[in-house]
């Protein structure tokens, strides 16, 4: 995590990958999403989506999962530079969220990260507001997923 | 009886629940998908912004698509979804609460180029038990319709 006047719009974090298996797709789908296009391998085939797909709850929370990898990353990588990375605040929510393709079993996605905008906030004095770009591409190239994103991200004010 | 597009017309649809909310589900979901403190540890949560721990806003997610489907959805033509319009993650939601959810339809149409395809645009919204909202999320579900129009 940074401070938000580190922050620029365009800068861009590879998140990594994550194989969709049928396993984890019916396990997920399971608990959270039991629609049958989830769940079975002939209901998906008959469905809009072509296949067995993972529920877009599914695709969204992986998203995260690797969100918080990369800045678990980013604080290594700060710490190990001798500096002391802040900790971030909570996010107010997301717009522009779009299941764009289906993601079938056996599909790896490819997540990334882009600052669209960064600013101070008026109700929380010493906040600000990052706003980024989620994607994820298929193994074709072929974009999946994408939401705006919003964080509350602290300033470093007078303090530095 | 499947739930066609033609049940869904503007206005309340329906209020489902509740759900109650354990700490060990909101730990778990927070290892596999969120591993922030906040999410983790009640030490570590103390000290945040929430003051408390608190489940995931993507666990809260998941959550409502549960609520969704156990309330209606599992009987509806439901044909996925492209996407979320808005998500607002309004108050925590924390170990013991029992989360209502509440549906609302705000627009219904059948799709342009698909007319056995309607599109219902729902806004739903999910409060605790001393009634302060958690979450609002607007989204469109594609639903399929009962009788296609025909000659057009």
């Amino acid at each position: 995590m940074r401070y938000l006047e580190d922050i620029q719009i365009g800068m861009r974090r590879e998140l990594g990958s994550f194989t969709f298996t049928a396993e984890s797709i019916k396990a997920f789908a399971r608990q959270f999403d039991p629609q049958p296009f989830h769940l079975d391998e002939e209901a998906g085939r008959k469905s809009l989506f072509g296949g067995l797909a993972a529920s877009g709850w599914h695709v969204a929370s992986v998203c995260m999962k690797l969100l918080v990898a990369d800045g678990q990353r980013a604080k290594a990588e700060a710490e190990s530079r001798g500096e002391e990375p802040p900790v971030g605040g909570p996010s107010p929510g997301f717009r522009d969220l779009r299941w764009t393709r289906p993601v079938l079993a056996g599909d790896t996605l490819t997540y990334s990260s882009e600052v669209v905008s960064v600013r101070a906030t008026a109700t929380r004095p010493g906040w600000g507001i990052l706003q980024s770009r989620n994607v994820a591409v298929n193994q074709r190239g072929e974009e999946v997923y994408s939401f705006l994103g919003s964080v509350f991200l602290p300033q470093r004010g007078d303090a530095a | 009886m499947t739930l066609t597009f033609e049940d869904f017309k503007p206005g309340h649809f329906g209020t489902f629940g509740p759900r109650h909310i354990t700490r060990d589900e909101i730990i778990a979901y927070a290892k596999e998908y969120d591993p922030q403190p906040m999410h983790l540890d009640e030490v570590a949560a103390s000290a945040s912004m929430l003051k408390g721990l608190s489940g995931s806003g993507w666990h809260m997610c998941s959550l409502m698509m549960r609520m969704i489907y156990d309330g209606f959805l599992h009987k509806t033509a439901s044909m996925g979804s492209p996407g979320v319009d808005q998500m607002r993650w309004l108050a925590p939601f924390r170990p013991g609460d029992d989360l209502t959810l509440d549906v609302e339809v705000v627009e219904a149409r059948v799709s342009q180029s698909r007319p056995t395809l309607g599109i219902v645009k729902f806004k739903f919204s999910t409060r605790n038990a001393k009634g302060q909202t958690i979450s609002e999320m607007i989204t469109p579900i594609m639903i399929g319709v009962r009788e296609p129009a025909s000659g057009n």
